[in-house]
């Protein structure tokens, strides 16, 4: 019926269907672990500068709190990341500041400032901090983490940059 | 290599005599008409695997069935084309599983040695429209709330037990929660387990009898 170099009926049916299977097949299977690992190839939130308050405002030699929430999207729901800290004026130049986050290193509670005990406390596990955020007492492994990256606006504001995350 | 390591398989699990018997069997003259089973197998597959695919992100709760469903469409890659081939696939499947039991009814294929096959096959088409009525409330939305409340109203409808029928499929007097996890839960594991496990029977029967003769005007 066919010659040794001629494709039979059977099998041109064959090799079609093989290859518009395979067609279909790479046609929703790429997609497919599109889909499937999207979330581990999306950004987080972005990266934003966040007003903490008026340089003005900030005493020299006095921590000045400040707090800001920023917004995590994570698929359809929403949550919202409390952040907050200190800011220490030193002197009247603006790139003299030490902003202090406080959280604690420890185990993340929130450290606050203490006139009395000039310094920051920990309510969990009395962790003491100096004004400069190191270490005095109590089990932290190190000193308060530092917003190193801050400006000074043209309205006077202090910003800081916040990370996503 | 490959072919000692084919033959190895071959001798313990009989691939070629399976591929003879199932993929290579003798057919009757080629008719186009014929092929809705297959097609509706291969719909039953695609929806299974969409449907699989879907509940990565999907969430059976009234507070984020919606909004997973929205996420799904707008947020993550090619979730569209995903609950798309789901969504449009379902249709076709209803209709061609029901022209595929026209076609058997049409040319006499239920006689005997099939009846038990075209029985089988009618659960098959009640159970691809229960997944239709129980998939269709899923996304949470207006049309899906308002259509399942309508359907099993009808379904309470029933003299006698028809108040237990409608409190059966709510999960209590009213659309809740409750009725959302319920339709999930046969969506996606009662009715296609059983449709799965009567498929196969389907298939065996098939196979066993092989497909019956296209009438010719003599018949």
């Amino acid at each position: 019926m066919s010659g040794s170099n001629e494709l039979s009926r059977r099998d041109f049916i064959k090799v079609t269907t093989g290859i518009v299977g395979g067609l279909i097949g790479v046609a929703i299977g790429l997609p497919t672990i599109s889909y499937l690992i999207d979330p581990a190839l999306q950004e987080g939130g972005k990266d934003v500068w966040v007003s903490i308050g008026k340089f003005e405002d900030m005493q020299v030699g006095i921590p000045y709190p400040f707090s800001f929430t920023r917004v995590q999207v994570n698929g359809w729901e929403r949550t919202s990341n409390s952040f907050g800290g200190y800011a220490l004026r030193k002197s009247d130049d603006p790139k003299d500041l030490l902003i202090l986050n406080s959280r604690c290193t420890h185990l993340a509670c929130t450290v606050n400032w203490s006139e009395e005990a000039q310094g920051y406390l920990c309510p969990c596990h009395d962790a003491k901090f100096s004004i400069e955020g190191e270490v005095l007492d109590g089990p932290p492994p190190r000193p308060l983490d530092v917003y190193t990256d801050f400006r000074l606006t043209e309205d006077g504001l202090i910003e800081i940059f916040s990370k996503a995350g | 290599m490959w072919k000692k390591v084919y033959e190895w398989l071959d001798e313990r699990l009989g691939l070629n005599d399976m591929y003879t018997n199932l993929l290579d069997r003798p057919e009757p003259t080629g008719n186009w008409w014929n092929t809705l089973g297959s097609a509706s197998l291969f719909l039953f597959v695609m929806q299974g695997l969409t449907g699989i695919f879907l509940t990565v992100y999907y969430t059976p709760s009234p507070d984020h069935a919606y909004d997973s469903v929205q996420y799904i469409m707008e947020g993550v890659a090619f979730g569209w084309l995903i609950r798309g081939i789901h969504h449009w696939g379902a249709t076709l499947m209803v209709i061609v599983v029901f022209i595929h039991m026209l076609r058997v009814f049409f040319t006499a294929s239920f006689k005997y040695p099939r009846e038990l096959t075209w029985l089988i096959g009618i659960g098959l088409l009640l159970m691809t429209l229960g997944m239709g009525f129980t998939g269709y409330l899923l996304p949470w939305n207006q049309r899906a709330f308002w259509a399942t409340t309508v359907g099993t109203q009808i379904a309470g409808s029933v003299p006698f037990v028809g108040e237990f029928i409608l409190k059966a499929l709510r999960g209590g007097p009213d659309l809740s929660a409750l009725t959302l996890q319920r339709f999930f839960s046969a969506h996606i594991w009662m009715l296609p387990a059983m449709l799965a496990g009567l498929i196969g029977v389907h298939l065996f029967l098939i196979i066993k009898h092989g497909e019956s003769h296209f009438p010719t005007k003599e018949d």
